[in-house]
């Protein structure tokens, strides 16, 4: 076995070898004289050694593992009974840690001398949790109800704009346009959902994703009232219940709290503000999950025609979907608008979309928590990739690793998708036990 | 007239002159027939007859040329089913039907699919959504009812010991089972059940014959059947409509079916020397 792994090892590192040599092993400079050849040796050793070892572990660890895990029930699933057995503690740690994150970072930063930079890993933290935000809406629409939505992004632009315009034209503060934005958002979602009631599948992929970008053209050409490509600026700041977050002025947050002046208060309630946001989708959803419009949505998903022939109406269930799910992307775009201070259709491109949709199908179409997991491992490790100069001291000096950021990241996607076809938690908890009852 | 029968006298499904016609086809050609309360009654005939056909006119799935399906209920109240959209057939009219491909919930649990059945009285009770979002009203109490009346049709069933699990892990039987289970949840008129015996072996579908029986007997509905199996047909009906091409050929109590020459030509064919001689 052993010495299979290893012919297997040596043959794949040959072919690693013969590849590199020629393609990453010589460079042509410019020199006084010409082109001149370069040999890069060390990093063509290191990339044979990278694939010898890589090819060694799967051989021994990977591929040899008993195949019964395989031929398990695909509802069924190593994580998934970890998380059920102790599902309250997991959900509990997960809050707690996202409630005591900015209270950790402090205190790590005191005490270990870190020089952490606080107000970047806040940022990371709130760019994660608006993620996590969108991709539970979004869940709603393709997780539970199965309506594959590739336009999601339109709702967060629809949010995002509502609350600038409507701050700017009638100066109405964020608690009241929130609700607003969140409401028009839903409109938009049904005024949506009718044209595509019909359609399913790749179909109102197609739509959807039309949709997105006939929302996003029309804010860049309506110049008027949008600003086009301009975008909107000096959108006002969310306050802390009327206090604003100034350095100066009569009735500030940090006079009020008796603070000392710091730009991290704002960046903190941002911090808090989302996850409260977050946390209401979150037991939103999980509620609705539990009452029959959601187990109409799941019905939906699995099928159709039954639901038709057990009296559900279908268009209802269907707009109800889209409905709520644009609801949460509205919240949250009224959020981005407020946190950025600036907008412009240029944040909400196509890519977004693919980005909530790749989040939710990681995470495991329906999936609460793997929305959780998807989204720290997207955009938390995206960022990540910005900080990898130790890759430098494998392959060489001038080996740049935030040019291979995307393909990194790609890589891992397609790692990821291969280790776990359906998502991180590929399970589903059901609505309802019969167990709980009887016991 | 002594031998009128008992579903002229007191039809709780009175379909008249039903036509469908898909482009040159005639599917369904100038059907009438009527159906009773506490009888099941069998629509059979060859492959292709139309049977299924009926069916989705019944059940909304199709809406017919001519004709009219009419429905009355208990209180007086008639319904056109021809006129109604699928779900309130269901939900208003109270017609419920299964599926000759079974076509449950697979990725939901047992449970659930029952749950979903009893859909339109549970989202009352849940305030349409925002109610029970809220916290108002006594959603519980009522879902604590809906889970009654599914367990109820669990142990009719015989299912009641899987109630936890997903639909699409059940066997073959069992999902047939099931899938009737789920229709009777919706708390029917009328049971329309599209080959209930088909890919079922000699002991399962004599427990599909005991479950039919028992519904017939212990609730007050009328039960359709379109079944190819016609040990389960000639046991447990009390009424057979045959069609073929469409056209109603023949019409009676079982016995009367067995003997009647035009069903035998139908289902075995004509001697082609005594046509000829005919």
């Amino acid at each position: 076995m052993t010495k299979n792994a290893l012919t297997d090892a040596l043959i794949s590192s040959a072919i690693a070898l013969a590849l590199s040599v020629f393609m990453i092993g010589f460079r042509t400079t410019d020199a006084p004289g010409g082109l001149v050849l370069t040999y890069k040796i060390p990093l063509v050793i290191s990339i044979v050694a990278v694939v010898f070892l890589g090819r060694l572990f799967l051989n021994l660890f990977w591929w040899r593992r008993p195949s019964s895990t395989k031929t398990k029930n695909r509802y069924f699933d190593i994580l998934q009974v970890r998380w059920a057995s102790g599902g309250i503690s997991l959900h509990g740690i997960t809050l707690l840690l996202a409630f005591a994150l900015p209270l950790l970072l402090f205190v790590l930063n005191a005490k270990m001398n870190l020089g952490l930079p606080l107000r970047y890993w806040f940022d990371i933290a709130t760019l994660v949790l608006t993620y996590i935000m969108l991709g539970w809406g979004l869940n709603i629409v393709v997780g539970m109800a199965g309506l594959l939505d590739l336009g999601y992004v339109a709702f967060y632009a629809i949010g995002a704009y509502s609350y600038a315009l409507l701050a700017q034209h009638f100066g109405l503060s964020f608690w009241v346009c929130l609700p607003l934005a969140g409401l028009l958002a839903a409109v938009w979602g049904v005024a949506l959902g009718f044209p595509v009631l019909r359609l399913r599948g790749d179909y109102l992929a197609i739509v959807t994703l039309a949709f997105g970008e006939i929302i996003r053209i029309v804010l860049l050409n309506w110049y008027q009232f949008t600003g086009g490509p301009d975008g909107l600026s000096g959108i006002p700041r969310p306050s802390f219940f009327g206090l604003p977050f100034k350095r100066y002025g009569d009735n500030t947050f940090h006079i009020f709290m008796g603070l000392e002046y710091s730009t991290l208060h704002r960046i903190l309630f941002l911090y808090y503000l989302i996850l409260i946001l977050a946390l209401l989708t979150y037991f939103v959803t999980n509620k609705m999950r539990r009452l029959p419009i959601g187990r109409a949505w799941e019905a939906l998903r699995e099928d159709e025609i039954a639901c038709r022939s057990l009296g559900i109406n279908t268009v209802n269930t269907k707009l109800t979907a889209f409905a709520t799910g644009a609801m949460f992307g509205g919240l949250a775009g009224s959020f981005f608008a407020t946190r950025q201070g600036f907008i412009s259709p240029e944040s909400f491109t196509f890519i977004e979309s693919a980005i909530i949709l790749a989040i939710v199908v990681l995470g495991g179409l329906g999936s609460q928590l793997g929305v959780v997991i998807a989204s720290v491992v997207m955009i938390g490790g995206f960022e990540l990739l910005r900080n990898m100069s130790w890759l430098k001291l494998l392959f060489g000096e001038d080996f740049d690793p935030s040019l291979y950021r995307m393909l990194l990241f790609g890589l891992a996607m397609v790692a990821i998708m291969v280790w776990k076809p359906r998502g991180f938690i590929s399970s589903r908890e059901p609505t309802i036990l019969l167990k709980e009852k009887t016991q | 007239m002594s031998d009128q029968l008992s579903w002229q006298i007191d039809p709780v499904l009175d379909v008249q002159n039903l036509t469908l016609a898909f482009g040159g086809l005639v599917a369904i050609d100038d059907l009438c027939f009527q159906s009773a309360r506490r009888e099941i009654t069998a629509i059979i005939g060859p492959n292709g007859a139309g049977k299924t056909t009926v069916f989705n006119c019944l059940t909304g799935f199709y809406k017919p040329d001519r004709g009219v399906i009419a429905l009355r209920h208990d209180d007086g109240n008639q319904y056109h089913l021809e006129r109604m959209a699928e779900f309130r057939i269901n939900n208003r009219a109270s017609v419920a039907r299964t599926f000759q491909n079974i076509r449950l919930f697979t990725g939901m649990s047992v449970l659930e699919n029952l749950l979903v059945a009893q859909h339109q009285k549970l989202m009352k009770a849940s305030g349409m959504t925002i109610g029970a979002l809220l916290g108002l009203g006594g959603y519980r109490s009522r879902e604590k009812q809906a889970i009654e009346l599914a367990m109820h049709w669990l142990e009719t069933t015989d299912l009641h010991y899987r109630a936890d699990d997903l639909a699409g892990d059940l066997p073959y039987g069992d999902q047939r089972r099931l899938e009737i289970a789920r229709a009777m949840c919706t708390q029917p008129l009328l049971l329309c059940l599209d080959e209930p015996a088909a890919g079922l072996n000699p002991k399962e579908s004599n427990m599909l014959s005991q479950l039919l029986l028992n519904i017939k007997s212990q609730e007050k509905i009328a039960i359709l059947l379109i079944e190819h199996d016609m040990s389960v047909v000639m046991e447990i009906s009390d009424h057979i409509v045959v069609i073929d091409y469409g056209r109603k050929i023949s019409d009676g109590t079982p016995m009367q079916i067995r003997n009647d020459p035009k069903v035998i030509a139908a289902y075995l064919g004509v001697d082609e020397t005594r046509e000829a001689v005919k």
